[in-house]
This record gives structure tokens, C-alpha cells and sequence, in this order.
């Protein structure tokens, strides 16, 4: 291929290629988005919840560990 | 008498003393069929070459109506756990109730489907296997029906997360049963595809009850 | 077995190890995938037939392998779910089916965008793509059911039947190349007899299968982080409300 003009157009291509890659950029990338997002979120309304009530949160970590298990 | 044949009795009795219920599948059976040519134009080529995919889709949507009916009266009145704790297999009281249904939609609809291929131009070989293959096919759709109900029962907005389940897994017999119509009115053999039609069946019969129990079981915990 | 299997029962041993094990597959997943997406846009060949549209290969191939192996996944998690009841199960399978439902919309679309310029067609009903088709349509149905119930717990459990019921779909999208005749290209890399492609294609094709892999890990424990997360909050909420 010649120069970055030619790999852009991928010799005629390029409307199938480039949308192609990009569809799974899009949907790869607003998956890991949406993840990174949630995770985020989560984890600081936890912490939120369980710094507003100390003395408690420690019976109360037993017994979700022992819950969940 | 059997247990299997109480529940199936039972059913029965109980879908024709609501008669109105199984009369409106078959009145949304026709309904849609009838909607094709006003939607597609009268013309007769037109319609015979669609006619057999119509027909199928249309039996397709009008066996899904009654699904969603199938295990919730039993859950609301308290029958369905008592029909969990019995000693006889979940598995074959869910085959009676599968069959009773089919009795009241599935065979209601082989039997109207000859005069709705009429309205569409179909000739009489393409008819005769358009019964044989809804025959073979709507028990397939009362047993995946069965598995999608059971799955749904107790959620929001059951009739449509029922179809929404059930159709996926119905395409295989919308295949080989549109299949062997064409075949036939083209003049070539449909014993392929109604053999795969019966061999979906036997599938069908073996799977579909253990996963029905399985699901039901959940539900009633 | 079950011992095995509990030791990483407790969300916080499973806590500590994915948060271990993550900066690792994202590393890794991102390394691949750069590897891949140089090897396959930069130094691989143009195909002899199809010009540079092969290049869709890259992307097209790996991600309807992951469409597979995502509910393959899921299945096998509902069914360790149903049998032996561990609960980290039923969160992994319910987080598997987003990821697997994007990875077959990305297949269908460049498999789409791929077929146009090499058949002449952006879709044909034939038994590889509509068995794709109808396996978007069992991760959406999945997604649905397990979403419908007010009780996550029904949810889980009728989404694992769901799962397994429709894992009768992956042999047929499989073979379905081999038992019917298709548009579709038959298989040439999972083959008895040995891939039959090119190694300076091989390559780029595998780091983005494994790349695309990692990823899904990643995200998979991310999520899973996030709603054991998310249940703790449900379960200090209920708690709070009980105490008044």
C-alpha cells in the first residue's frame, strides 16, 4: 500500500473496512464504558453506605460475607 | 384413571367451560390471514407464493396467545404447587397440560387452516401437507410454549417476554413446515422435511417437559 | 470438587483474586490487541481474491468466535448455578450476556459490511447467518427474562434454564456451514486437518481472537465486581430499613 492515503482508502475499501473496525470500537468500547461506569458507581455508593454508619458495619460485613457465601 | 389423564381431562374441561379463550385464537388465526391480501394486493400468483409462509407465521402468532394462560390460573388458585408435590413426575403432568393445550389451539388451527389456504389460492396437494405439517408442528409449539410460560410465570409483562422467548426457538419448525408445503406445491417430495418435522417432535417430546418441571419448580420455591 | 469450588465462593476471596487478575488480562488484552490490529491492517498480505476486504477478517472472525464462547460460558455457568447452587455463578452468567450480545452484533455487522463487497449482498438468509441471527435474539431474550422478575433471584434462576435450553443453538451455528450449503465460507481454521490459512494471516487472526478474549474476561470481572458491589448496597439498604 502506498502512503497513509492508500491504507486509508484500502484500496477502494474503505467504506466497508473503516466502518467495520469501527462498529466494534463502538460497541467494545461503550461495553468497557459502561462497565468501568458501573463498577465505579457502585463501589463509591458502598463506600458512602458503609462510612455513614462505622460501629455497625463491622457485625454487618460478617454477615453479608456469611450471606453471600 | 392415570393421573395423566385427570390432569389432561381437567384441563380440557376447564378450556371449553372458557370457550371463549380458545375461539379467539382462532378468530386472530383468521383474522391475520385475512389481513394478507388486503395488505399484499388480491392477486392470486402473489398469494399462492406466500401463502404457505403466511399461513405458518400467522398459526405461529396465534399459538403463542393462549401460552401465558397455561400455568398462571394453576399458580393463582394454588393447583400448580400441588401438581409440584405430587408423587407422579412433574415431567408427565406437564406433557397432559401440553397436550390439552394443543387440543384446544393447536388442532382448532390445523383444522381451519385448509379454508384459510383456500382465501390464498392454494391448490389441494399443497393443502393436504400444509395439515400433515401443522399436525406435526403445532405439538412442537405447545411444548416450547410450555418451557417459555413456565420461565415467564410471575413476571411483568408475560405475554410478550413469552413470544419473545418461544419464537427464537420455534424457527426450526417454521422452516421445515413452510419447507415441505413449498416442496409440494413445486412438486417435489416433502417426506424430508416432515420427516425433520417429526424428528423436531420427538426432540421436542423428550426435552421440552424436563425443562417445563425444571422451570416450574422454580417458580414455585 | 465442592471444596474446590468454595473456596472461591466467598465474594471476597473472589474480590481480591479478580481484582489481582484484571490489571493483568488488560494489559495483556490491550498488548494483544495493538499485536493484532498492526499484523492485520499493516503487515498482512491483501487476499488474492477479495482484495483488501480481508481485513474484515480480523475483526469479523474473533468476534462471532467470542459470540460463542460468551454463551458458552453462560451456559456453563447456569448450569453450575443449577446444579451445585454456587453463588457466584448466577452473577457471572447474568453479566455474560451483555458482553456476548455486543460481540454478535459486531459479527453480524462486519460479517454484514464484509459481505457486501465479496457476495454482492449486505444479508442472506442462509443457515450460518440466520443461526447467528437467532442467538442475538437468545442473549436479548436472556437479558429480558432475567430482568422481568422483581426478585433477582427468580430471574437468575429462570435465565439458567433459558441458557441451557438455548445452548442447543451453538452446534447448529457450528456445523451449520457443514451440514447445509451456504454462502457462508465453510470452516478453515477449526479443522481436523489443520487450519488451512496462511501463517502472516493465522497470526494477527489468533492475537485478536486472544485479545478480544481478554477483554471479555476483564469486563466480565468488572461487572461482576460491580453488582456484588450493588447486592452488598441492596443488603445494607434492607437491613437499614428493617432497623428503621
Amino acid at each position: 500500500m502506498d502512503g497513509v492515503g492508500g491504507f486509508l482508502s484500502m484500496g477502494g475499501y474503505a467504506v466497508f473496512i473503516w466502518p467495520a473496525y469501527g462498529v466494534a470500537l463502538v460497541v467494545l468500547g461503550g461495553l468497557a464504558f459502561g462497565a468501568v461506569r458501573r463498577l465505579r458507581r457502585s463501589e463509591a455508593d458502598l463506600a458512602a453506605l458503609e462510612a455513614g454508619r462505622p460501629r455497625r458495619r463491622a457485625a454487618q460485613r460478617d454477615l453479608t460475607a456469611e450471606e453471600a457465601t | 384413571m392415570t393421573a395423566f389423564a385427570e390432569l389432561c381431562r381437567r384441563d380440557l374441561r376447564l378450556a371449553l367451560r372458557q370457550g371463549a379463550d380458545a375461539a379467539m385464537v382462532i378468530a386472530f388465526f383468521v383474522l391475520t390471514v385475512v389481513l394478507f391480501p388486503f395488505g399484499v394486493g388480491p392477486e392470486p400468483n402473489i398469494l399462492a407464493r406466500i401463502g404457505p409462509g403466511v399461513l405458518w407465521v400467522t398459526a405461529l402468532l396465534a399459538a403463542m396467545l393462549s401460552l401465558d394462560r397455561l400455568f398462571q390460573s394453576d399458580l393463582d388458585d394454588g393447583s400448580l404447587e400441588q401438581l409440584v408435590l405430587t408423587p407422579e413426575p412433574l415431567s408427565t403432568m406437564v406433557l397432559a397440560k401440553c397436550l390439552a393445550h394443543w387440543l384446544t389451539t393447536g388442532l382448532p388451527l390445523t383444522l381451519v387452516a385448509p379454508m384459510l389456504a383456500l382465501l390464498l389460492n392454494m391448490d389441494g396437494e399443497g393443502m393436504l401437507v400444509l395439515i400433515g405439517s401443522l399436525l406435526l408442528g403445532t405439538p412442537v409449539l405447545s411444548l416450547l410454549g410450555a418451557v417459555g410460560a413456565a420461565l415467564a410465570l410471575g413476571a411483568r409483562r408475560v405475554g410478550a417476554l413469552v413470544a419473545l422467548l418461544v419464537l427464537p426457538l420455534t424457527i426450526p419448525v417454521l422452516i421445515f413446515g413452510v419447507a415441505a408445503v413449498d416442496a409440494a406445491l413445486a412438486d417435489l417430495s416433502p417426506r424430508p422435511h416432515l420427516l425433520l418435522l417429526g424428528a423436531l417432535l420427538l426432540a421436542a417430546l423428550a426435552l421440552c417437559p424436563w425443562a417445563t418441571a425444571a422451570a416450574l419448580r422454580q417458580a414455585v420455591e | 470438587m465442592a471444596v474446590t469450588m468454595h473456596r472461591f465462593a466467598n465474594p471476597t476471596r473472589f474480590l481480591r483474586l479478580a481484582g489481582a487478575v484484571q490489571p493483568w488480562c488488560v494489559g495483556l488484552g490491550v498488548a494483544c490487541l495493538l499485536g493484532g490490529l498492526y499484523l492485520g491492517l499493516l503487515r498482512s498480505p491483501a487476499d488474492y481474491q477479495q482484495g483488501e476486504t480481508v481485513r474484515i477478517m480480523y475483526v469479523h472472525v474473533p468476534a462471532a468466535w467470542m459470540a460463542l464462547f460468551v454463551y458458552a460460558n453462560m451456559a456453563l455457568a447456569s448450569a453450575v448455578a443449577l446444579i451445585w447452587k454456587h453463588p457466584l455463578a448466577d452473577i457471572a452468567a447474568k453479566n455474560c450476556a451483555p458482553l456476548g450480545a455486543g460481540f454478535t452484533v459486531v459479527a453480524l455487522a462486519s460479517g454484514s459490511l464484509w459481505g457486501q463487497p465479496m457476495w454482492g449482498t449486505w444479508w442472506v438468509w442462509d443457515a450460518r447467518l440466520t443461526s447467528v441471527l437467532v442467538l442475538l435474539f437468545l442473549y436479548l431474550g436472556y437479558i429480558a427474562l432475567v430482568n422481568a422478575f422483581d426478585d433477582p433471584t427468580r430471574g437468575a434462576k429462570a435465565g439458567a434454564i433459558l441458557a441451557l435450553v438455548g445452548s442447543v443453538n451453538l452446534p447448529i451455528i457450528k456445523f451449520s456451514v457443514d451440514w447445509w450449503n451456504t454462502l457462508h465460507q465453510p470452516a478453515s481454521i477449526m479443522r481436523m486437518s489443520g487450519p488451512t490459512i496462511h501463517a502472516s494471516m493465522l497470526t494477527p487472526l489468533l492475537l485478536m481472537a486472544i485479545a478480544f478474549t481478554l477483554i471479555f474476561v476483564s469486563l466480565l470481572l468488572i461487572n461482576m465486581r460491580a453488582e456484588i458491589a450493588e447486592r452488598k448496597i441492596r443488603t445494607l439498604r434492607l437491613a437499614h430499613g428493617a432497623e428503621g
